[in-house]
């Protein structure tokens, strides 16, 4: 027998009331990421060090900056979802939770839209 | 109300470490670390897209022994958390949860995470 109504099981969202929005969310973007990453870290060797100008021509070239931005979203949405978890597993008080949860929210938003801005002003040459 | 002093389980202190949950905690661990990386990575672009001044500024660190440090740590974290996250998925999907091949994956993303990294830094020297 089970207690939960038939509305609650059709809908079969949990406790946590998102179901498994959160879940699928984090290996979505972690799936995004496993390609991404090799190319940000190849990336990496070629550009760090290397002049402004250079970097400029580099983030220019479309393929470049496509991926930059879709990896900056990935990123900073995978990184959201997994800060939470952490802050929601150590932190015991349930106004510093929150307090926390909402810091890293408004922090990722806006890191990662100044980021991804940044891209396009340099993609755009403007 | 007062909260009745009742016994606790054996915690942190009193527990053997094992491969399982050592590999567990790093993986948290590069995760937080990868998402304060994350911030770093927008003010070197929002440098760049500020003036040839601003990335010249920011270049200087990079280039500098702290920053080629710094991004040796994160290289290493990349390739970790992509191996241990590999393993994840493999989890999720219900395989490789048996308790050898487990430790057998665990020490694979070892291996990986620091011959990678390796390849990465001789690449980084010559290319």
């Amino acid at each position: 027998m089970s207690l939960q109504s038939p509305l609650a099981r059709v809908r079969g969202l949990g406790s946590a009331k998102e179901g498994v929005h959160h879940w699928w969310s984090q290996r979505l973007t972690a799936l995004a990421l496993a390609p991404l990453s090799l190319w940000f870290i190849y990336s990496l060797v070629v550009v760090t060090g290397a002049e402004y100008a250079t970097v400029v021509a580099w983030l220019a070239n479309t393929l470049n900056a496509v991926l930059m931005l879709i990896f900056i979203i990935s990123l900073y949405y995978h990184a959201a979802l997994g800060v939470q978890v952490v802050i929601e597993d150590y932190i015991e008080s349930e106004w510093q939770k929150i307090a926390c949860l909402i810091l890293v929210k408004f922090l990722a938003l806006l890191a990662g839209l100044s980021a991804a801005i940044a891209v396009l002003k340099v993609y755009l040459g403007l | 109300m007062e909260s009745v002093k009742r016994p606790l389980s054996p915690h942190l202190q009193i527990y053997k470490p094992q491969l399982t949950s050592i590999l567990s905690i790093t993986h948290r661990g590069t995760g937080v670390f990868l998402s304060l990386g994350a911030l770093l990575l927008t003010c070197w672009l929002v440098g760049l897209a500020t003036s040839e001044q601003t990335f010249n500024n920011l270049q200087q660190h990079t280039t500098a022994w702290y920053g080629q440090t710094l991004l040796t740590a994160f290289i290493f974290s990349i390739y970790f958390h992509l191996a241990n996250g590999i393993r994840h998925l493999f989890w999720d999907a219900g395989l490789g949860l048996e308790i050898s091949t487990a430790y057998k994956s665990g020490y694979a993303t070892i291996a990986v995470s620091i011959i990678l990294t390796t390849i990465t830094l001789v690449l980084g020297c010559f290319v």
